[in-house]
């Protein structure tokens, strides 16, 4: 079937959908991943926004019941150069198609993706309509048009879970003997995982729960989850940050990173198209190494906005320059805007979560953690 | 971390000759490394034996060593330079095994003189099975299970202990490529090649080894600093599955099915695998299998050097892993280098790719017919091209119209399903037409999947191009509209191929495309999926939307390359070619590179100013020249694979410079030329055309036997043989003409016992410049490819030279030639005959430049554009001193079973030089560079035919000074004892036993001289030369290259070798 995608000013591509049928409208970006297309699909993070592959050939390998990191895919559209005919995997069990179509999310195929790119890395990520039903031009760029902008829009709220809940998932080996609270802001299932596997006992919460609800469920530490969109308008739930610095350990992963920020009085800013991918290097420059890392954000922290006093950069993005990395001077708070939790990426930097594992294990014995 | 303050001067080594599993890419990797080298401010002294490299140019290194790569003569180069340090890893396993061996010898010790890049520790344990396996252990990864053997007893053992089933992999330790090594599904198999193996490996040691055959195979490309960051720059994906050696498989980058999840594993794996092995900054490439049911993953080696494949991953990716590798090896960090094609962004990431990447590997089984075309786990294939497309349909058709394979691929008749399945089943060269031609007889991907083990990822892709060619037949021109062009296209659908299924005219084609306006756009390669603005035009055609080539409008010149390396056509044109761009560069034009060889130096993004990877086929590079509109094209620097589009090209319009299309077709044109060779006065071997048997046996008939006869229009002497009689014409007629139906087949006059000459020339239209006339050491009937050359010519009467001069310049006249010119000579009592002349760059064209240090290449470019001779200085005549001599290399250990013996027909696949102050030292020195070890005491057998044998007496007297005790059959030896030599008689194969071959095996011969003697004796005789092969004796089958060989060891005996750079030499003159 014949699909549109319109931009905002005015550039479109006709393509064939796959997946869902319907219309839908969202901020247009793209991911340089090679593979992980199915945890990019499901990653909470990209609510609100329509997902262009870089890498053309995508479906390769199918969908399985595993590689997912959220309940279900939150992209607003899908595009990709080509679809595969079919998929060969030994734990695939079905199609990429069948998948969004199961899930109501619009496929496009057939695109010159690079084209698309290139558009949004000269002007900058902009809002579109991919549509299967208005294959119009102009009804279609109007529609992209109407689409509500990313700043200034509360995304977290939308994905995050409406109840508290006991992570389960993973076996209990090594026994957990750590309990952490974790704020999701749209979390994906592979923090919770690593967590788990490094002996914690995780209870998830909503993004607007209050800190004296976090404080009173007695934690060993916190953490700030990722999730989509712009930290500004998260106004209550920088005010509860604020509250737990210095109550606990606290660890935050890219919107939570961003939330620390600002909770530490820093600015956020809107990247021009954002980072998106596995293969951005970013440098320690606490040890000098460089990590490969998987990214996914459209906003970020302004290193010169944070006090020198209290807060230390300590990951800074080679590309281009940007602030990747910060902890509290005395406190042991720390976070990275990049995703150490990778799927889909690199495992570079999965030793952050051994250092907030042993950070909750020197307040329980009582020590004290820069 | 800054740059290491402690290194100074570098000692690099080259990979040596081309050979199976070692090609050009070593010169890529060579060359990038010398350039950052000096760059960086160290002084390089370079070693390698292979003059048609471009890193053997005297520019490219401070110091260049023209020598043999043995432990000896490294050491003779270590003394006189004293480096302090030695990067072992762009040499290929040559240079890494040299490396080693002169790190035991304590020669670096010795020297004080540091391996960089990767330490003797670090080699052995990536190199050594069991140390490797070990150290794999030790992290927790898992290898294929298995165990060493040192005889066939305890490999029959290995198979009870380890409960081994068929098919078993056999792997000897330390030898290139895995030569000997291959997988036996029965005992008898198991035992010959365990034998072969244990023969081959010079430790004599074998792997006997689980089989992981029918598993999905992966390589990782990595990187480690010294600050140990790593990072993989690709992953390429084999599209034959485990079992057949990943040169002679079809592969993929990126991989392509395999989850994240899965992938991640695998670059955990690989990152742990470098840090283990130690290899402590630069490349290696490290090799996986999965098991496709269940996803086990086992690592299966680890190579820690830049390689074949880390060429094909930076030509991929346009991350030059050579070039970063030397870098890191004097001290950098990843991040503290930019990145060459975003300019803003450090070498410390992983490239990503928006587009695939197919490289396919090409074969000359058609050169050694009685080879075993069966592809395993020994590299067969000579050579490789890579395609980029959008996708892998676009990606794999472009490549499989790169491989110039000259025909359309049509499935005997009468193949039944049975045949079929056949060719499917068995790993052959041709293994991918089959199954396309499967699948538009109606096979399913499933069976498909089953009989080949291929992923159906791959397959469905396939299927989907068969059937896109079965709809094609019911089409008519009229019916092919744009959405349907355009989609074809898209899959990477020739015109030549959409006019083949629907039988029309590839022109029909093109107009209708262009009426249609479909045309390609070009994409470019940068590293990052277009995340980064690119500083790099390294380009690739595609149907696509948007156009990024932004050709300039400076004055350009765009040089046709010579595509994949193939017997007859290799680097020597890859070198010309790299040449022409170097100088047009200097001169100011923009250079624009057209190839598909992921090897050559002619591929690197810096060599010409903008690169397209593109098949050389008349459609794509006329698309390429309507997109730059260049000031010129040069066509004659490429070898055979851009003459043969010069003419289309031409009528096209297109500009060529140079000599004419025209004259070159001329010189091609058998009676043409004839014509115009006797209306000049100058003498040619008698000769006719002929197109049918019974014209041939007229033609030869005339011109009176022997007569030399092959196909029109062919480049390496394909196809070429020396006829004796009318019944061998006959049988030659009927299968030659059948592989060449549209060009008649040339018979010339055999002029036995004729000396050849080779002479290279340069002219402008008015001038010429004999750049250097080569005497083959071989006898006329050998293919100048094949045979032994020297610089200066020798024993020579300055009355024939004065004529070869003479003819040579008239030649030049006659044709218009503007650039270079070769002119093949046989003189036979004291007449010189003109045998072939090609009005292009020549084989020989990098040999001589390295002689008489003069950039022919170069040269001949900056003539093309319009400069005259007279600017640059030049005599009429280049002079050599003092001796420079060219031996090829072959490739038949690689097949066994195939007669060595030398012939019209070219098989080798490489060149090295010897230089030295007189002949027989730089013989000595050629013959060790190309691994003839030739005796300095011990055993010579000698068997002649009668009309050699007035010659053998001096000779046989020589050896017997020497020292040398003398062996030969009856009718020699009793030659020999009647001019007073000792010599003990030995039985002929078919007289009885203990026979020569016998003596052989039991390696009590240690030099063979053998011409042969005709038909009768043929079965004698090779099995004579197959036993000398197999144990490495050298086997001289001419008496002009005995003479040399004996004047070699008299060399040898005076002990008079001595190392000397090329620069030096130059600096004589």
């Amino acid at each position: 079937m014949e699909a549109i995608l319109a931009l905002e000013d005015g550039r479109i591509f006709r393509g064939q959908s796959f997946g869902a049928t319907g219309e839908r409208t969202g901020e247009l970006v793209f991911n340089t991943s090679i593979t992980g297309y199915q945890e990019i699909l499901t990653d909470p993070s990209y609510a609100g926004q329509i997902v262009v592959m870089t890498y053309p050939e995508i479906g390769n390998y199918g969908v399985n019941p595993e590689d997912v990191e959220s309940r279900r895919p939150f992209v607003e559209g899908f595009v990709v150069r080509e679809v595969a005919p079919r998929y060969s995997n030994w734990r695939a069990t079905e199609s990429l198609g069948a998948y969004l179509e199961a899930h109501g999310v619009i496929g496009l195929a057939g695109v010159d993706t690079r084209a698309i790119v290139r558009h949004i890395r000269q002007r900058g990520a902009m809002r579109a309509c991919i549509s299967t039903e208005t294959l119009d031009a102009a009804t279609a760029v109007a529609r992209a048009r109407e689409a509500p902008s990313m700043v200034g829009r509360d995304l977290a709220s939308r994905v995050t879970c409406p109840e508290p809940y006991e992570w389960t998932e993973g076996s209990d080996d090594p026994a957990p003997s750590l309990h952490v609270v974790a704020y999701d802001f749209g979390i994906k299932y592979n923090i919770l995982r690593l967590l788990k596997r490094a002996g914690c006992r995780i209870t998830v919460v909503p993004a607007h729960t209050a800190a004296e609800t976090v404080l009173a469920m007695d934690p060993d530490g916190i953490f700030l989850s990722n999730g989509p969109g712009d930290p500004e308008p998260l106004t209550s739930v920088v005010e509860n940050v604020r509250q737990l610095i210095g109550r606990r350990p606290i660890f935050g992963i890219c919107l939570g990173h961003q939330l620390l920020g600002l909770a530490f009085g820093g600015r956020t800013y809107k990247l021009k198209f954002g980072h998106r991918g596995g293969n951005h290097p970013v440098k320690n420059v606490i040890t000098g190494r460089v990590e490969i890392t998987t990214q996914n954000h459209g906003f970020a922290v302004d290193a010169d906005s944070l006090p020198d006093r209290e807060i230390e950069i300590t990951h800074v993005n080679l590309n281009d320059g940007t602030l990747e990395g910060m902890r509290h001077r005395s406190l042991p708070i720390f976070s990275v805007q990049y995703h150490p939790e990778a799927s889909p990426g690199p495992h570079d930097a999965s030793y952050l979560f051994d250092k907030f594992v042993r950070a909750m294990q020197t307040r329980r014995e009582g020590g004290e953690t820069p | 971390m800054p740059k290491r303050r402690d290194i100074h001067k570098i000692l690099v080594i080259g990979s040596g000759p081309i050979i199976i599993g070692q090609a050009c890419e070593f010169d890529y990797s060579g060359t990038q490394a010398c350039k950052v080298l000096r760059r960086e401010g160290c002084e390089v002294v370079l070693v390698n034996s292979n003059p048609a490299t471009i890193m053997t140019d005297p520019d490219i290194a401070d110091r260049t060593y023209i020598e043999p790569l043995t432990p000896d003569i490294l050491e003779a180069i270590i003394e006189r330079e004293r480096p302090d340090a030695l990067l072992p890893t762009v040499g290929g396993q040559t240079g890494l095994n040299l490396a080693v061996a002169l790190a035991e010898e304590g020669v670096l010790d010795r020297y004080g003189v540091e391996m960089i890049g990767a330490n003797v520790r670090a080699v052995k344990i990536a190199e050594d099975r069991r140390l490797f396996r070990q150290a794999m252990q030790e992290i927790g990864l898992e290898m294929p299970r298995a165990s060493y053997a040192y005889s066939l007893d305890e490999a029959w053992r290995v198979i009870e202990r380890l409960s081994l089933s068929y098919p078993v992999i056999v792997r000897p330790s330390f030898t290139l490529g895995g030569t000997g090594g291959g997988i036996a599904y029965n005992d008898e198999e198991f035992e010959e090649i365990i034998e072969r193996g244990l023969e081959a490996s010079p430790i004599n040691e074998v792997l006997v080894e689980e089989s992981v055959i029918g598993w999905k195979e992966f390589e990782l490309e990595v990187m480690r600093d010294l600050a140990d960051n790593v990072v993989i720059i690709c992953s390429i994906e084999n599209v034959d599955p485990m079992g057949i050696h990943t040169g002679d498989s079809i592969t993929v980058a990126p991989a392509q099915t395999l989850t994240d999840k899965e992938y991640q594993r695998m670059r955990d794996a690989a990152i742990a695998v470098i840090r283990k092995v130690g290899v402590e900054t630069g490349g290696s490439n490290i090799q996986f299998a999965v098991n496709p049911q269940n996803g086990d993953l086992r690592v299966i080696e680890m190579n820690p050097r830049v390689s074949r494949s880390s060429a094909l991953a930076s030509k991929a990716t346009g991350f030059p892993i050579a070039k970063i590798a030397a870098k890191l090896a004097i001290g950098y960090t990843l991040d503290e280098i930019p990145n060459d094609i975003t300019r803003k962004t450090p070498a410390s990431f992983e490239p990503t790719i928006d587009y695939v990447v197919v490289k396919i590997p090409k074969w000359a089984f058609e050169k050694f017919p009685e080879a075993d075309a069966t592809l395993t786990t020994q590299m067969k294939s000579v050579g490789e091209v890579m395609a980029i497309g959008r996708t892998f349909k676009e990606a794999f058709q472009k490549g499989i119209r790169s491989l110039e394979t000259g025909r359309i691929f049509s499935p005997p008749a009468e193949l039944s399903d049975e045949d079929v399945r056949r060719k499917l089943i068995i790993p052959n060269a041709e293994r991918f037409y089959y199954l396309l031609h499967a699948f538009e007889r109606g096979m399913s991907v499933d069976l498909a999947a089953e009989l080949t083990g291929i992923d159906p990822w791959f397959l469905e892709h396939l299927s989907e191009i068969a059937r896109e060619r079965r709809a094609l037949q019911h089409l008519s021109l009229e019916e092919l509209d744009a959405p349907r062009l355009r989609s074809l296209k898209r899959q990477g659908f020739s015109d030549r191929r959409i006019a083949h299924q629907m039988g029309v005219e590839e022109s029909d084609v093109r107009q209708r495309r262009e009426a249609l306006d479909i045309r390609p756009v070009y994409n470019r390669v940068d590293t990052c999926a277009a995340e980064f603005e690119s500083f790099t035009p390294y380009l690739y055609s595609t149907y696509e939307q948007e156009d990024e080539a932004r050709p300039e409008r400076r004055k350009k010149i765009m040089i046709l390359g010579s595509g994949p390396n193939r017997i007859g056509q290799g680097i020597e044109f890859d070198y010309c070619c790299c040449h022409a761009a170097f100088a047009l560069k200097e001169d100011g034009y923009e250079t624009i590179m057209v190839n598909c060889n992921p090897e050559t130096v002619s591929t690197d993004y810096d060599t010409a100013d903008r690169l397209y990877f593109e098949p050389l086929t008349f459609e794509d590079v006329m698309n390429i020249y309507e997109e730059e509109q260049p000031d010129g094209v040069i066509v004659q620097f490429g070898g055979q694979t851009p003459l043969n589009l010069s003419m289309r090209l031409w009528r096209a319009g297109v500009r060529i410079i140079g000599t004419s299309p025209e004259s070159i077709d001329l010189a091609e044109d058998r009676e043409r030329f004839g014509r115009l060779l006797s209306r000049l006065g100058i003498p040619q071997p008698a000769h006719g055309t002929a197109t049918s048997v019974e014209q041939a046996r007229r033609v030869a008939g005339q011109i009176g036997y022997p007569v030399l006869v092959r196909p029109s229009y062919v480049l390496g002497g394909r196809a070429m043989a020396i006829v004796y009689n009318e019944r061998d014409l006959e049988a030659y007629m009927t299968s030659a003409v059948a592989a060449s139906s549209e060009h008649p087949v040339l018979i010339d006059r055999f002029l036995e016992d004729a000396v050849e000459y080779d002479v290279d020339a340069l002219a402008d239209g008015v001038d010429c410049t004999i750049a250097g006339i080569q005497q083959h050491i071989e006898e006329a009937g050998i293919h100048s490819g094949d045979s032994s050359s020297v610089l200066p010519p020798m024993n020579v009467t300055t009355g024939v030279l004065e004529k070869i001069r003479d003819y040579t310049r008239r030649l030049a006249r006659a044709l218009h030639v503007v650039g270079l010119m070769n002119v093949q000579y046989a003189v036979k009592d004291g007449t010189v005959f003109v045998l072939e002349v090609n009005p292009r760059a020549s084989r020989t064209v990098p040999f001589v430049s390295k002689a008489t240090g003069v950039p022919l290449a170069k040269i001949a470019a900056r003539v093309m554009v319009g400069r005259k001779l007279k600017e640059f200085g030049l005599p009429e005549e280049l002079s050599v001193t003092p001796f420079f001599i060219k031996t090829p290399v072959f490739p038949f250990s690689r097949f066994p079973g195939v007669d060595p013996i030398l012939g019209p027909e070219m098989r080798s696949t490489g060149e090295v030089m010897g230089v030295a102050s007189n002949f027989g030292a730089a013989f000595l020195k050629a013959s060790w560079a190309a691994g003839v070890r030739l005796p300095r005491q011990g055993t010579v057998f000698i068997s002649v035919n009668d009309e050699d044998k007035p010659e053998v007496p001096p000779l046989a007297k020589r050896l017997s000074e020497l020292g040398f005790r003398l062996v030969a059959t009856r009718g020699t030896a009793a030659l020999l004892q009647n001019h007073g030599l000792v010599v003990q008689p030995v039985y002929k194969v078919n007289e009885g036993r203990p026979n020569v071959v016998d003596y052989i095996k039991s390696e009590h011969i240690h030099l063979i001289i053998n011409t042969p003697l005709g038909r009768a004796s043929f079965y004698d005789e090779k099995a004579i030369r197959r036993a000398a092969v197999q144990y490495q004796i050298p086997c001289i089958t001419t008496m002009t290259a005995a003479r040399a060989t004996v004047s070699a060891i008299e060399s040898l005996h005076r002990e008079e070798l001595e190392v000397r750079p090329l620069q030096e030499y130059h600096r004589l003159r």
